[in-house]
């Protein structure tokens, strides 16, 4: 299944890049488990990051929630507007 | 629109003036304004930079303005968020509230920021003079949202 990837502030400069479209390997089901294979794959600061925060399709999401083929996913740090 | 990300700035009197143009039902408005400091965790900033999650941030300001409806009587609410770079003493937020009296205006408007502060995905980004960093998120910030689950709502 093909989902977009978007990293924000902090864990994008890290990255050095803001959002990419990926191919995901089978059985990867939940955010949880895309977070810790991107970590894997050359994207360390995804396990680095304190209180590293999740959306699926830009609603807030927990690691356990589902990542559907389409789905747009994004790993940022706590926010700090206002 | 009750909700606006832009990189402009807003005028308090013009905004306020527009929310309540014409609806006598409304014997209180409450408003408050955020500002770029020049300190911040004991550095001197001359620059801060606002990034946000284009669609997502919208959403979620919604969804707070929503939420604050339903808990209080409101008879309009607006938002207003800059994004981009700023600088020391700019205006950063405004939220401004209409209600027939002052406690739900008061209460809605503290709402509406405690929960902006730790739901709406901005983050700020400050050049201080050992240079560039992002502002790590306050526990003040957690708990002052978490006040308004126990209970505390009026």
């Amino acid at each position: 299944m093909s989902v977009r990837i978007l990293y924000f502030a902090s864990l994008r400069e890290r990255l050095g890049r803001g959002e990419e479209s990926l191919e995901l390997p089978e059985g990867l089901a939940t955010v949880g488990e895309l977070k810790d294979w991107l970590a894997g794959q050359g994207r360390e600061a995804l396990g680095q990051t304190p209180n590293l925060r999740f959306a699926v399709n830009q609603e807030m999401a927990r690691a356990s929630d589902p990542v559907l083929d389409g789905d747009e996913v994004a790993f940022f740090p706590p926010v700090t507007g206002g | 629109m009750p909700v606006r990300v832009q990189t402009e700035d807003f005028d308090l009197s013009t905004e306020v003036a527009a929310l309540r143009a014409g609806d006598a039902r409304i014997g209180a408005v409450a408003a408050f304004v955020g500002l770029v400091r020049d300190i911040n965790d004991g550095a001197g900033v001359s620059e801060m930079t606002l990034e946000h999650y284009p669609g997502m941030t919208e959403k979620a300001l919604e969804a707070i303005v929503a939420e604050a409806r339903g808990r209080w009587a409101l008879f309009d609410a607006l938002v207003i968020h800059r994004v981009g770079p700023l600088q020391p003493t700019d205006q950063i937020v405004l939220v401004a509230v209409t209600s027939a009296h002052r406690g739900e205006a008061f209460a809605a408007c503290e709402f509406i920021m405690d929960y902006l502060k730790t739901r709406a995905p901005f983050w700020k980004r400050e050049v201080t003079p050992e240079g560039a960093r992002w502002v790590d998120a306050r526990e003040t910030d957690d708990s002052a949202a978490a006040r308004w689950n126990a209970g505390g709502n009026s």
